[in-house]
């Protein structure tokens, strides 16, 4: 029998690309249980559409470039885009809006630059940003979340997407909006009088991020990623935030615990921030990235158009990413610093 | 307890080392065949001094190292030398390389061993060396480096550590560890040996933690002295040289530098053996400890082996099963390499034979795409970034690999490891580092060879200034000789003693000339039908290597390259030989004889004539020669022939020339009496 010519390591890891994916999939469990509970089918609903959308578009992709369709679909990256961009949309969305998303986001922004490992901008954030610009409206329209009015039943989520102008939902602002709209009170009469708030940060929205969190930790406890990006975003975040809390005033933006549990906050820190291929790759080059976009989230939320900000934080620092891979080099054994 | 360092990355493979930790050190035993590679180490090959046909005895010296950088090669058991001829060897191009082939008789019959023993001591350090390096030891651990040569300090750098590497982190090799349980003593008195040589401040042998009983055995031995046993956490790859200088001394060799340029000197235990037995015994290197593992295997364990064993004879005393295996390993599975045939020999550097089952590796998958995630940067000793090497690599930017510090890379294989999207790294290193080194040659090459050229265009001026200055002095002397004749009368020389002489000289010239050519000639036929051989060798294994998909076909393409490159040359440089060798443009059968029955003739139409009508026809003779050279001369500039020939023709015409006048002032001479 022919001997098998192979050059080493003849050995490999346990790692691999698709468990990788599979882990990010099974830690965003917590994150949409939470936002099930206290919005609804609706999330749900988003989900399947979103993911039915990605993998055809996926396909559809590859079947275009002649690759194998098969192969690549196991990578399972597709679906991460996926959910990604579902639970970042609000719950109630119609069909094409999702549609749309999903498209530009697999389609534009990562098989039009060459695929999966080759795409600057993360997809999922891209598809986000695409929507939010094209159809504010729809992109700022939240339910109300459990607590604060009757959560729709699963006919009515089914219908809300499918079937848009059958359904009537109820919208109401959310806590970053009121937080950016607020002119005049402190903050602790800004909880008190109003409804939309919780114990730190938003009804049900400080229960996300929190299961958010879970599902981070729970990645960085399997090593899927380093703990250097996600930590700095926060730390920044917190920073910033802690700066400009002055005991509470109505001109203050929000406590730093007010900050690290709404909006996409933890959402963005473990699970966009990591994405590997749009973010810087050495420690200290991901430390300074994480770090940066702590503070356009900070900047952007408190100071500009948008209430949320962790979309386009991201993207500008994945214009970033490649100049800080180029000043932050680690220093090769046996080289000086610099070499 | 010492302080121990970490070094950047590492991983930790399933170790699968107590497989081969069943027994003791078993003895392969003696082989009817022995296989011994010329080239075992880094560096010059060996020079064979025995001849085919002639016995030797055990320890007897068959090569010698014909350089510094080199090792000799010494028979590891009586026998007749069968054959020295190129076989396969165990090396990643799967290339056959020159071996000296040793028929073995059973007997073992040893040369007698002369030994300095323990006293070593009174030795000269420079002759402690060059027993070490007549022993014909080589780094044993996996390199295989001139151990003499590592061990060869200069006289103003300061040896403060000496590291012993025991460390053995790669999966399923046991080959060190065994021997650090069994002959601790051993490495203690080849320790002893090495610490009289170079006076090192303090003495390290450095263990990983996965082997208490080494550990043990070793502090035991070394009780009582400054020898210190570190241990370490296991991680790979802490064994390599420049990883655990790290960890024992926390300092770091110099890019490009040796462990000596941080007051280190490292050496296997497996050497510090070897150089025991040479010191003391007078035994050099003919044999070594081989682990034999693998689930293809029914009895894994370590072997002393005799250089030269083939692999198949060593796998049939473990218990190979062929029909079980899909590879072979020389080497771990991290660094090891697959060869090309089980009948390859075990060299100095042969530490592990691996036969792995047929799902004990993983199978080469197809790789997926980047994601970027790190995981080999984290886990790179080097601390390069390997995600940026592979995207410059893939693109084949070499600039940017070598800022990348591509030089840099071990080749430890923890990236390949580590990727989850199974790229397989180390692989695109290795054939960027082939390339990068490949472009460096050939542009020394051109930078040498537009030297040459210069160098040859300012030598042809030259020569052309030094021409043009002796056919004036030539001319003026013709002048002054037409001068002296027309006051003289006719000259006196015999025109055809001349001929006769200038022919005879030519013909000389020539036959010295071609004799000297046809050894030449001989040696670059012979040139060129080997390498035409080895071509075709080469290409046959590329081919087959592309139709099985291997990913040695990339090495294997730039080896064919370069043998058609040297092909190409050797032709050419026959084809100018032979055209050199036959002037074409001269000579007709015999020169000497034409010419002197020319200069015959033209006496005796001479003779019988007055003196104006022989200058006449002198004349006329000469002007016709002139005319003819001057087309070949023509001829030849426009063929674009050799130099020598243009330049033989260039100075025929002008001698012409100069006759010409010569001979019509005679003629005028001649008519004016
Ligand atoms: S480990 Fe593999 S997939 Fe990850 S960055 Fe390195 S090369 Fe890319
Ligand atoms: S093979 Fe080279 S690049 Fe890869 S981990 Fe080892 S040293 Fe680093």
């Amino acid at each position: 029998m022919a001997l098998l010519r192979v050059t080493s390591p003849h050995a490999h890891g346990p790692a691999s690309t698709p468990r990788v994916m599979q882990k990010v999939l099974l830690a965003t469990v917590p994150g949409i249980i939470a936002l099930t509970h206290f919005f609804g089918f609706g999330i749900l609903v988003n989900l399947v559409w979103a993911c039915i959308v990605a993998l055809a578009c996926e396909a559809l992709a590859l079947a275009l470039r002649r690759r194998p369709i098969g192969f690549y679909l196991r990578d399972c990256s597709a679906l991460v885009t996926a959910t990604l961009l579902a639970v970042a949309l609000p719950p109630y969305s119609p069909w094409w809006l999702i549609a749309v998303g999903v498209a530009c986001a697999i389609l534009l922004a990562k098989h039009l630059y060459g695929g999966l490992g080759y795409n600057p901008f993360n997809p999922a954030m891209a598809g986000y940003v695409i929507l939010l610009i094209s159809f504010p409206v729809q992109m700022t329209a939240w339910a109300p979340p459990r607590g604060l009015g009757q959560l729709p039943g699963f006919m009515e989520a089914l219908q809300a997407c499918f079937w848009p102008p059958g359904y009537d939902g109820v919208t109401m602002a959310t806590p970053l909006d009121l937080m950016k709209q607020n002119t005049g009170l402190l903050m602790t009469d800004l909880y008190a009088q109003t409804p939309q708030f919780g114990r730190w940060a938003g009804l049900g929205w400080e229960w996300v991020n929190i299961a958010f969190l879970a599902g981070g930790a729970w990645l960085l406890y399997q090593r899927i990623f380093t703990w250097h990006a996600p930590l700095a975003m926060l730390a920044s975040l917190t920073l910033f935030a802690a700066i400009f809390y002055d005991g509470g005033s109505s001109a203050s933006g929000g406590s730093p615990l007010f900050h690290l549990l709404s909006g996409a906050t933890m959402f963005g820190a473990f699970f966009i921030v990591t994405d590997p291929v749009t973010s810087a790759v050495s420690v200290r080059g991901r430390l300074v990235y994480g770090a940066m976009i702590g503070a356009l989230v900070y900047i952007i939320r408190v100071r500009g158009n948008y209430p949320d900000a962790v979309a386009f934080a991201v993207l500008i620092m994945n214009f970033a990413a490649p100049f800080i891979d180029n000043y932050t080099r680690p220093r090769t054994y046996g080289h000086k610093a610099g070499g | 307890m010492r302080k121990i360092f970490d070094f950047h990355g590492g991983i930790h493979p399933p170790e699968n080392k107590h497989q081969s930790l069943q027994g003791s050190i078993r003895d392969a035993g003696i082989p009817p065949e022995l296989v011994l590679p010329l080239s075992q180490h880094i560096g010059t090959p060996a020079s064979p001094v025995v001849a085919v046909g002639e016995r030797v005895l055990a320890g007897q010296l068959i090569a010698e190292a014909p350089g510094f950088v080199s090792v000799p090669l010494h028979a590891p058991t009586s026998g007749t030398v069968a054959a020295i001829e190129d076989r396969l060897i165990a090396h990643p191009s799967g290339l056959p390389a020159p071996c000296i082939v040793i028929a073995t008789d059973g007997l073992d019959e040893w040369v007698e061993q002369r030994a300095p023993g323990t006293g070593y001591r009174e030795l000269a350090p420079g002759d402690l060396l060059a027993l070490i390096r007549n022993a014909g030891i080589a780094g044993m651990g996996g390199a295989g480096f001139p151990t003499a040569v590592k061990l060869a300090t200069r006289p103003d750098s300061k040896v403060q550590t000496l590291i012993i590497n025991g460390t053995e982190c790669e999966p399923y090799i046991t080959a060190d560890d065994i021997l650090m349980r069994e002959r601790p003593g051993r490495i203690i008195e080849g320790v002893n040996i090495l610490r009289h040589l170079l006076s090192p401040s303090e003495t390290l042998i450095g263990v990983e933690d996965n082997k208490p009983q080494a550990i043990a055995a070793l502090r035991a031995a070394a009780a009582g002295s400054s020898i210190e046993i570190v241990t370490f956490p296991t991680k790979y790859p802490s064994g390599g040289e420049k990883q655990l200088i790290e960890i024992l001394t926390g300092r770091q060799v110099p890019s490009g530098g040796l462990p000596l340029d941080v007051g280190v000197i490292c050496q296997n235990v497996g050497s510090v053996v070897a150089i025991q037995d040479a010191v003391l015994f007078g035994r050099p290197l003919v044999s070594r400890i081989t682990t034999v593992t693998g689930e293809a295997v029914d009895k894994p364990g370590n072997y002393e082996v005799l250089l030269g064993t083939p692999m198949s004879y060593l796998l049939t005393q473990a218990g190979y099963q062929p029909d079980r295996a899909q590879r072979l390993i020389m080497g771990g599975p991290m660094m090891g390499f697959t060869v090309p045939d089980a009948n390859v020999p075990i060299v100095k550097t042969s530490n592990c034979l691996l036969a792995p089952g047929l799902t004990e590796l993983s199978a080469p998958t197809p790789a997926q795409a980047c994601i970027r995630c790190g995981m080999c940067a984290q886990v790179c000793p080097a601390s390069l970034l390997p995600q940026q090497m592979f995207w410059f690599a893939q693109g084949k930017e070499y600039e940017k690999l070598e800022q990348q510090n591509l030089f840099d890379c071990i080749e430890c294989g923890a990236c390949s490891w580590a990727c989850p999207s199974n790229i397989p790294l180390v692989q695109y290193y290795r054939a960027s580092k082939a390339e990068i080194l490949q472009l460096r040659r050939e542009h020394t090459r051109a930078e040498q060879s537009r030297l040459r050229f210069e160098a040859r265009q300012e030598r042809m001026e030259r020569e052309e200034a030094a021409r043009t200055a002796k056919r004036a002095a030539r001319k003026q002397a013709a002048e002054q000789r037409a001068q002296a004749a027309a006051a003289g009368g006719a000259g006196d020389e015999d025109p055809i003693q001349a001929a006769i002489d200038r022919a005879k000289a030519k013909k000389a010239a020539q036959q010295a000339g071609t004799g000297g050519t046809t050894s030449e000639r001989e040696k670059l036929e012979k040139t060129v039908l080997t390498t035409r051989a080895r071509l075709e060798t080469a290409t046959a294994k590329l081919q087959q290597a592309q139709a099985e998909g291997s990913d040695l076909a990339d090495a294997l393409q730039l080896g064919v390259d370069k043998t058609r490159a040297k092909l190409e040359t050797a032709e050419q440089a026959l084809q100018a030989l032979l055209e050199s060798d036959s002037p074409a443009p001269v000579t007709p059968a015999d020169p000497a004889a034409a010419a002197i029955a020319r200069a015959q003739a033209a006496r005796d139409a001479g003779a019988t004539s007055s003196p104006a009508d022989k200058a006449r026809s002198q004349l006329e003779g000469l002007e016709q020669r002139l005319e003819k050279t001057r087309d070949r001369l023509a001829a030849s500039r426009n063929n674009g022939d050799e130099d020598k020939i243009v330049e033989a023709l260039e100075s025929t015409v002008v001698r012409l020339e100069e006759k010409v006048s010569a001979a019509r002032e005679d003629l005028k001479a001649a008519g004016d009496t």
